[in-house]
């Protein structure tokens, strides 16, 4: 998995690629953090549409890096997360705790 | 039908097929334990969902196997996991990932959604809730120092 910024107006959007498990959040965990804390954005995004896999090691990267902007006093979003990805983030209850939004996307179709 | 369920019973239904490895509880044969379940698996064309499911399960239990189980050992120990796999002409999966590491002391404590031991490594505490949910049965069983093993059957294709 890797880890690609966007930015606009106060806002910072980090989209993952690849696979989330145990072993791969450990080298996007940090950068994110790094980025977020550099940054200081108002609102932070988590764009997951390029997920082909996520475990409940998701969840721990989506709550840390909550953690992470909520301390600086950011707001977070979940965006266009698949649905196999939407349905481990609602088993724990995440959209309760985060928005979970879906945008129009650049479809192939 | 009564004698027909006896019959069933009293012979052990042998899988249509079956596969054994083992590995190093390294974090890096998540991804490698998957690719082989969801390999395996394919052979009956699951659905995208069903395989995701299962796939998600499969990368529960051996992450809690390389994460968990040898956390604590100092011995010079082989670490391994061990994964199986057998499916059945009825469309029954039955997936069970062993190790030989700690053990689980409370299984029922440890099956709690939520419950973690490692709040710190941002582990979530909701493997076996995720298990439990994605496949139609789980069982779990562990001994103190000896281990734990963890089953779970799924059955695709019910239509
Ligand atoms: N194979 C194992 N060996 C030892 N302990 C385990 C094993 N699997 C699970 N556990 C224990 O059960 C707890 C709950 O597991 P799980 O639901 O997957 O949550 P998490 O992995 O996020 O902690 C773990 O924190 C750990 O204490
Ligand atoms: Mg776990």
């Amino acid at each position: 998995m890797y880890v690609t910024y966007e930015r606009s107006r106060g806002a910072l959007s980090a989209s993952l690629h690849g696979e989330i498990d145990h072993h791969s959040v450990q080298s996007v965990r940090e950068d994110i953090d790094k980025t977020i804390l550099q940054e200081r954005p108002d609102e932070f995004k988590l764009e997951l549409s390029d997920i082909s896999f996520m475990d409940s090691s998701g969840l721990g990267l989506v709550m840390g890096r909550y953690r992470t902007v909520t301390g600086i006093g950011g707001t977070m979003s979940v965006v266009n997360p698949s649905a196999n990805v939407l349905k481990i983030l609602n088993m724990a209850g995440m959209d309760k705790l985060i928005k979970i939004e879906a945008t129009e996307r650049k479809s192939k179709r | 039908m009564k004698s027909a369920t006896i019959l069933n019973k009293a012979i052990k239904e042998m899988p249509v097929n079956s596969f054994k490895c083992e590995f190093p509880a390294k974090s890096l044969n998540e991804s490698f334990a998957r690719i082989i379940v969801s390999a395996f698996v394919n052979q009956l064309d699951p659905t995208i969902a069903e395989l995701s499911d299962i796939k998600t399960s499969v990368s529960e239990a051996v992450t809690n196997s390389i994460v968990h189980a040898y956390r604590e050992t100092d011995i010079k120990k082989a670490q391994n996991v061990y994964l199986s796999g057998e499916y059945y002409s009825d469309g029954k999966i039955v997936i069970t990932v062993k190790d030989k590491g700690c053990g689980i002391p409370n299984i029922k404590e440890a099956m709690q959604p939520l419950y973690t031991t490692l709040p710190s490594d941002e582990r979530s505490g909701m493997g076996f809730t995720i298990i439990a949910s994605f496949s139609d049965k789980l069982k779990v069983s562990s001994a103190p120092n000896k281990g734990t093993t963890v089953r779970f059957e799924k059955r695709i294709g019910n239509t």
